[in-house]
């Protein structure tokens, strides 16, 4: 078989595959913000030393990250309008799902870099008559943010890998735009295989950068 | 939604739902959603291992291929490949080997989806274990190496006998998580035709109209079986720990 590409056309990407690529970057932008945030309270909760915060949050964590991601967006899909009420699109669906199940995930990550902290920091932050809530604010988040910012971003390349998951509950994204377009024209090979191509060099140029990042910040310290 | 838990759902029949089976396992050759279930979950150990396999074989020869002293070439090589099956997602690469390779290349067509699916998971994965293969390898002080040429050993016997034997105990931690991943990765497989649990789940969830206990049932199989994983990975840790040599390559922090 031969490939045929004459279908690919400006109007193509604008009618099919720009609007599901707006979904994905939204998905992972709101995502890795509402992940970094409840992730970050997560693991605050898991080093509070306090049993009754350090243990719900562990099974949050753990449960969530025992099970596929596919089936956590089949639960949420079943379960949000159920408790919310009234039904909700799978594109809503998706943005809440993905900022849970990325929550713990992205906790993992900052406790890690809580604990790379130096002991003396926080033992500094308290001779100066810090509060606990000022030492962590001030002192020891955002030293742990800038050493995690690499691993912060390479797990935002793959959770934007992982959009394409909420094929699952038939949500209008990236892959899902160029599948359409393949369908509609009657090309689909070709049309995977250009989705393929995009979202290599998405996230090829992306990791990219990181890496040159990494390198920057090894430096400074 | 929660008020009938009919958890009779799984002893009945798939094709006459009034038909509850006593045993609730099928009879006479009869199908229960229950019979069901344990086939899909079948599918999905099979795929899981089958894929663990290629992709240990395939990301070992990766990892140590990125190593080679003297051989930019082949490094070359590893690393493109590792990018190449990193960066793009796992369902779009299930759609290549599944939709485009066949129709690319005529002889994909004979292959059972079963064998396309595998060898996606698994080359996949092969990228992942790659990289800790090398970062194992690399761990590794200079001086193993050295003293492997030193006995005059040829890169092949050194490789063999001093350096992977190492190397493979230090990755078993990342290797135990990545196990467990193959198995939540083989839920990916819904999109094509595989009949394994998460399909099972959307289609069976669909059919019976009691999502809930499907989803229970399923999420339940899928934490046991990583945790089988788990327990398998911790024991031959244990088996095979190099003394004097624990804990290296996980960093503990200051």
């Amino acid at each position: 078989m031969n490939l045929d590409f004459s279908i690919f056309s400006w109007g193509l990407v604008h009618d099919y595959i720009l609007k599901g690529l707006y979904f994905s970057v939204t998905l992972t932008v709101l995502a890795t913000l509402g992940g970094i945030f409840f992730g970050t309270l997560l693991a605050l909760m898991r080093l509070s030393g306090k049993k009754w915060l350090d243990t719900p949050a562990a099974i949050y964590v753990n449960g969530m990250r025992s099970i596929p991601l596919v089936m956590v967006i089949l639960w949420f899909f079943l379960i949000v309008p159920f408790i919310i009420g009234r039904p909700i699109g799978s594109e809503a669906s998706a943005i809440i799902t993905f900022i849970a199940f990325e929550a713990a995930y992205f906790s993992e990550i900052m406790r890690a870099g809580i604990q790379s902290i130096p002991r003396g920091q926080v033992f500094a932050g308290q001779a100066l008559g810090m509060s606990y809530k000022q030492n962590m604010t001030l002192v020891i988040l955002p030293q742990a943010f800038r050493n995690m910012l690499p691993v912060l971003l390479t797990q935002t390349i793959i959770l934007f890998q992982d959009t394409s998951l909420v094929y699952a509950i038939g949500a209008y994204d990236m892959l899902k735009g160029f599948e359409t377009a393949g369908k509609n024209f009657g090309r689909p090979v070709e049309m995977y295989l250009l989705a393929a191509v995009c979202y290599f060099v998405i996230c090829f140029a992306l990791s990219a950068l990181v890496k040159r990042l990494h390198k920057k910040i090894a430096i400074i310290r | 939604m929660l008020d009938n838990w009919d958890w009779q759902l799984f002893c009945r029949d798939t094709l006459d739902e009034s038909v509850v089976f006593s045993s609730c396992f099928g009879q006479d050759g009869e199908v229960s959603y229950l019979d069901w279930l344990f086939t899909a979950w079948g599918w999905t150990v099979s795929v899981a291992l089958s894929a663990l396999v290629i992709a240990l074989l395939v990301g070992s020869i990766i990892g140590v291929l990125r190593t080679l002293p003297d051989n930019k070439g082949l490094v070359r090589f590893g690393n493109a490949w590792v990018e190449l099956f990193r960066n793009i997602p796992l369902l779009v690469q299930i759609f290549l080997w599944y939709h485009v390779l066949p129709a690319l290349i005529p002889a994909f067509k004979q292959f059972p989806p079963f064998i396309l699916v595998v060898l996606a998971l698994g080359l996949f994965t092969s990228a992942r274990i790659a990289e800790q293969v090398r970062a194992g390898i690399q761990a590794l002080p200079k001086g193993q190496r050295y003293a492997g040429m030193a006995l005059g050993f040829t890169t092949p016997q050194y490789y063999r006998y001093v350096i992977l034997p190492m190397a493979y105990r230090i990755i078993i931690p990342p290797l135990t998580s990545e196990s467990m991943n193959i198995f939540k990765n083989s839920a990916v497989a819904f999109a094509v035709s595989i009949p394994e649990l998460t399909q099972y789940a959307m289609q069976v969830g669909e059919e019976t109209a009691k999502p809930i206990q499907v989803y229970l049932a399923v999420t339940v199989l899928y934490v046991m079986s990583a945790l089988v994983i788990n327990r398998i990975m911790a024991t031959i840790e244990k088996r095979t720990r190099v003394p004097g040599f624990v804990a290296a390559g996980v960093g503990g922090g200051h």
